[in-house]
């Protein structure tokens, strides 16, 4: 054993870290013993075994590791670190199949209320936000987090940045759900939509947060490649402004810090144009801007095209990060918020579809000379589906941002439907056709176990998204139009329960739709699983032999 | 009640209206340099980027 004669010490960030875990697990000990209500002690528990887990993992590592960290670079080519994208990946894996069972789990609750079992911890009201905060945060989170570590690694070509950082950025991401999630089903909530978690979940989400950045801009500081490629510029813009609308949402007073409640700073109106303005732009920057990175790094990859024009990506980015942050004020079209206040999110809104439609103009024609792959490669039909999911609903998104559209359209299942043609059909193909690309990639296969897997999974969730939009469409304009419905006299045509009556047909088959879409989940999951189980692996050339340049 | 033109409100007018010249003047700059002729073989060269790394 002839190790180099490096003398073997923890580094800072080991050792402050471990130390900074250990009084973590002294305050929620203390936190827990001295809290108000059960959640927050359940919590606080939850906090101190997590913490003394991190400590005992961090020293564990310390000892089973040699004295020199991994080297940034090995016989001149990048030693890419893909332990935490693992982690990220199959965490997406998990929660995407939690997410949707949940999904499915309420559709049917809402076709036959019974299913809810007159239990507090599985009413729609508990289990909705644990549906749309396991699929949006902890599946596209999960995503977004593994294929950026990916992407800006490659882009780059560099090694990530920092030791123990993306460690903590996945697990503590990770950690942020599971109390976010348990404590909707415990009732801990601030009742903001997509913003449900409590002042301690959020202060601990702003910690990973800004740890994700800064792993994030540590490595683009250091890459080796002069120029930022595309992808990285809407990850980062992605995380800068998630940071952003957190902070500006969240701010909350605890009742008290040994309990979960707490009162949001803002009040009234301000409080509902917060909440939109977070809320729009989670889906402008969170479920666009994060997703059109994957869009602009897998889909040259996999057509092995490159991106049909790079000047209208930069357009497309800047665009886009101009008129966003504008647009959230539709989603409080006749209300209490100011006429021009409403008219201004309107106008956003409907120059938005510019940008959008620049930016599936440019995904899809980056298969110009590629077409014929769509036959042959389930993965690229998926990744190619997602983007015309995405050019449809960001040509729905302005139509029903515009005022008279959306006084038939708000409140009603259009908007579910709306939603949903962007979630399953843009953000979740695109984010099942990242997976299925990445899982070989970094696990060193050669492809994955079966394409034709792939192609099942293709079908069946094409199929359930097209019984599910279409039945909310059909069920939102519907409901719509039988609110308005006056008789000759001038009395409403239809009391409120018959209007409920008459979603009946269309919620069983939206649930029908949801159940498909779980099923091509399962499918995928088995079909990784194989793929890193017995998957053959890529013959790497050995790097030594490699002929001096 | 009259609005009473004062230096602050002025001022705070002023503040809160130049950003939209402002931002499309930086936009524009900003199409300006993506379509710039000469800086196009180093975009074309930027959207090649994925297929070339090792």
């Amino acid at each position: 054993m002839s190790q180099p004669s490096i003398s073997k010490s923890m580094t800072s960030g080991e050792s402050g870290l471990a130390a900074l875990f250990a009084v973590t697990a002294f305050l929620c000990v203390i936190a827990s013993a001295k809290a108000l209500d059960a959640p927050f002690a359940f919590h606080a528990a939850i906090g101190a075994a997590a913490s003394l887990a991190a400590v005992f993992v961090i020293v564990n590592r310390y000892f089973d590791r040699p004295a020199a960290l991994p080297p940034a670079e090995i016989n001149g080519r990048p030693n890419y670190n893909m332990g935490p994208i693992k982690f990220s990946s199959v965490m997406a894996m998990f929660w995407g199949i939690a997410g949707f069972l949940v999904g499915l789990i309420i559709a049917s609750q809402l076709a036959w209320p019974a299913l809810n079992f007159d239990l507090p911890w599985t009413s729609f009201g508990r289990l909705r936000p644990l549906h749309t905060s396991a699929v949006i945060f902890a599946f596209g989170g999960n995503v977004l987090i593994a294929t950026s570590f990916y992407v800006v690694q490659k882009s780059c070509r560099v090694r990530l940045a920092g030791d123990l950082a993306p460690w903590f950025v996945v697990v503590g991401y990770n950690f942020f759900i599971l109390i976010a999630g348990t404590g909707y089903l415990l009732g801990v909530t601030q009742s903001k939509e997509y913003a449900e978690p409590e002042w301690y979940a959020d202060l601990w989400l702003t910690i990973v947060w800004v740890a994700y950045l800064l792993v994030f801009l540590a490595t683009i500081i250091k890459r080796k490649e002069p120029h930022i490629f595309v992808a990285n510029w809407f990850y980062l813009a992605f995380i800068v402004t998630i940071a952003v609308l957190h902070l500006g949402n969240n701010p909350a007073l605890p009742v008290s810090v040994f309990g979960s409640k707490s009162y949001v700073a803002w009040g009234g109106i301000q409080d509902a144009m917060f909440q939109w303005w977070y809320g729009h732009n989670a889906v402008g920057f969170f479920l666009t801007a994060g997703f059109l990175a994957i869009m602009y790094y897998f889909i040259p990859k996999r057509a092995e095209r490159p991106i049909y024009s790079y000047r209208l990506s930069i357009i497309h980015f800047w665009a886009l990060i101009f008129l966003y942050i504008w647009a959230g004020p539709h989603h409080l079209h006749y209300t209490a918020l100011p006429d021009w206040t409403q008219t201004l999110g309107m106008t956003f809104s409907i120059m938005l579809w510019m940008p959008s439609w620049g930016g599936m103009i440019n995904g899809l024609m980056t298969l110009s000379g590629a077409w014929d792959k769509l036959r042959t490669d389930p993965v690229l039909r998926m990744l190619v589906v997602s983007v015309a999911f995405y050019g449809m609903s960001t040509f729905e998104g302005p139509m029903m941002s515009i005022k008279v559209v959306n006084s038939l359209s708000h409140y009603t299942d259009w908007t579910i439907g709306h939603v949903h043609s962007g979630a399953l059909g843009w953000v979740g193909f695109v984010s099942f056709g990242a997976l299925y690309c990445l899982v070989p990639w970094i696990w060193n296969r050669k492809g994955l176990y079966s394409l034709k897997l792939v192609n099942w999974h293709f079908w069946i969730a094409t199929l359930g998204i097209v019984l599910y939009i279409s039945a909310m469409w059909v069920s939102g304009i519907l409901q719509g139009l039988m609110w308005r419905a006056y008789t000759s006299l001038g009395f409403l045509e239809y009391s409120f329960i018959e209007t409920v009556e008459a979603m009946h047909p269309f919620y069983i088959i939206r649930a029908a739709g949801g159940g498909l879409f779980l099923i091509g989940a399962l499918i995928m999951a088995y079909n990784l699983w194989m793929t890193v189980r017995v998957g053959e692996a890529e013959v790497q050339m050995p790097v030594a032999l490699q002929p001096a340049e | 009640m009259k609005a009473i033109l004062t230096l602050d409100n002025l001022a705070s007018g002023l503040v809160t209206t130049i950003w939209t010249p402002v931002f499309v003047a930086i936009f524009l700059a900003i199409v300006a340099y993506a379509l710039w002729p000469r800086n196009k073989a180093a975009f074309d060269e930027a959207a090649r980027l994925p297929l070339r790394e090792e």
